[in-house]
């Protein structure tokens, strides 16, 4: 551990903290675009959260503690997640714990918070997004397994900041048929986890086709504010691996000073705001996926993982 | 990809902002932002259609801050359509209760407003302002989306 990873990790937390509603309101000003429309702009949703931390908290009847924890829970979870996937910097202080094993698990136990959440307040819809997300959860978790440890098998490690690292060293190496294999899976699945169109529509107003947006049915107020935060952050954090694990350029590293650090926070800023983009302009052209349909999107992702792995084993480049 | 080509033909279909409202005394907590939920409380139908209109590519309420969102929890407004009717005063009631405030009732439409001719037929308690007192009301049957999104505008002075 160094200082200057130590102060990489801080400004690291810092900018998806901060940057993460940004990157949400982009990805809405590039759909209202696409479709014609005006937009409300990049910062509504700074707009927005202001708003509803000064709103009213309605607790619903009946529900307890699990209710009203959960949105913290969920937040918290995502700094940490913030501060141990490799973003901005690769020598953060918890890069001991930065294992591809450990963010899955911190991603699962902040979707099992809201689904908890959600079943608490006893409400059907939130029944009905609850067992959706866990069913979702269920497969994309194997999936993202896979996938990156395809990526792992060159660096030797599993730990996220090695592979991130090795990328960099040797930038040819992910255009392999594993590295492509491995994208096209994280792409299916990032799309999953982070709720976004063919999976699930954030932008839905119908109850009966919702996933996420089913299970915060009962929030208002700050809790509310805080739960939309946290999926925006999950966003970033998710892009933002992607860009990284494909695109290290920039990434500040044990000996970066302060500008080396600027330079990260400006590239991960440019990678996934391209990327995010991309995204958003690929999902006017799809609509929402039948529910039943999202399990063989999902095995397909899976699918795409194992022959990753499969291809990194035996057509990866040799090392002496 | 004739999607691809249409949206290239198209390009912005949005009609050009009008200069922003004078802002009404109805505070939502916001001046930026105005997240509504619609509440058929017996409307024909005709509302819904123009209300629709409101979000779509031409009127493009989005982008005053005007979203519509699934939850009355989730909702700085209300937008209440059509006559209320026995049978949904009761959930009219609570959906007011479950928005938090502070919060905004709009009686959208002539049913909404003052009954629009159905007061006294068996199944209609009256109009929006015998369960709750509406705090914006937006004449017209139905009224056009530009009138709708200009009532709502005043809200926040966006």
């Amino acid at each position: 551990m160094t200082l200057s990873g130590a102060a990489g990790a801080v400004v690291q937390v810092a900018a998806v903290a901060a940057g993460s509603p940004m990157l949400v309101g982009w990805m809405r000003q590039v759909r209202a675009r696409l479709e014609g429309r005006a937009g409300a702009g990049a910062l509504q949703p700074y707009r927005e959260l202001r708003k509803l931390a000064g709103k009213q908290d309605v607790t619903p009847e009946g529900t307890t503690a699990v209710f009203s924890l959960a949105p913290a829970l969920v937040a918290g979870v995502m700094l940490v997640c913030a501060a141990v996937v490799p973003t901005v910097t690769v020598a953060s202080p918890l890069d001991s714990i930065a294992d591809l094993f450990v963010v899955v698990g911190l991603l699962l136990v902040a979707t099992v918070a809201l689904v908890l959440a959600a079943l608490d307040t006893g409400t059907p819809f939130g029944g009905i997004g609850a067992s959706r997300e866990t069913t979702i959860a269920a497969l994309v978790e194997p999936a993202i397994l896979v996938a990156v440890y395809s990526l792992s098998i060159r660096a030797s490690s599993s730990n996220l900041a090695a592979i991130v690292r090795a990328t960099e060293r040797r930038p040819g190496d992910v255009l392999t048929p594993a590295g492509a294999l491995a994208f096209a899976a994280l792409v299916v699945v990032i799309v999953a986890e982070t709720g976004r169109l063919p999976v699930d529509n954030p932008a839905t107003h119908l109850e009966l086709t919702m996933v996420h947006e089913a299970m915060v049915l009962e929030y208002s107020g700050s809790r509310l504010a805080i739960l939309e935060w946290a999926a925006a952050m999950r966003l970033a954090v998710l892009v933002g691996l992607l860009a990284n694990l494909y695109l290290p350029a920039g990434v500040a590293g044990p000996r970066s000073g302060p500008v080396g650090i600027v330079l990260g926070v400006l590239a991960i800023a440019a990678k996934v705001a391209v990327l995010a983009g991309a995204l958003a302009a690929a999902e006017v052209f799809v609509a929402k996926l039948r529910l039943f349909r999202v399990p063989e999107l999902l095995a397909g992702s899976y699918l795409l993982g194992l022959l990753a792995v499969t291809a990194a084993y035996f057509l990866g480049p040799r090392r002496a | 990809m004739g999607l691809l080509s249409t949206i290239l033909r198209l390009g912005r279909i949005a009609e050009p902002a009008a200069a922003p409202p004078v802002r009404s005394h109805v505070d939502v907590g916001s001046r930026t932002s105005l997240h509504v939920r619609h509440v058929d409380a017996g409307s024909c139908n005709g509302c819904e259609v123009e209300l629709s209109g409101c979000f779509s590519p031409v009127y493009d309420a989005e982008q005053y801050g005007i979203r519509l969102v699934a939850s009355p929890r989730h909702a700085d407004a209300l937008l209440v359509t059509g006559v209320v009717t026995r049978n949904l005063s009761d959930a009219l009631l609570a959906t007011v209760e479950a928005t938090p405030r502070p919060r905004a009732v709009v009686a959208v439409g002539d049913c909404a407003c003052d009954g629009g001719g159905l007061l006294g037929a068996y199944g209609v308690l009256g109009p929006v302002r015998a369960v709750v007192a509406p705090d914006v009301e937006i004449p017209g049957c139905p009224p056009h989306p530009s009138a709708i999104i200009a009532a709502l505008r005043s809200v926040t002075g966006r």
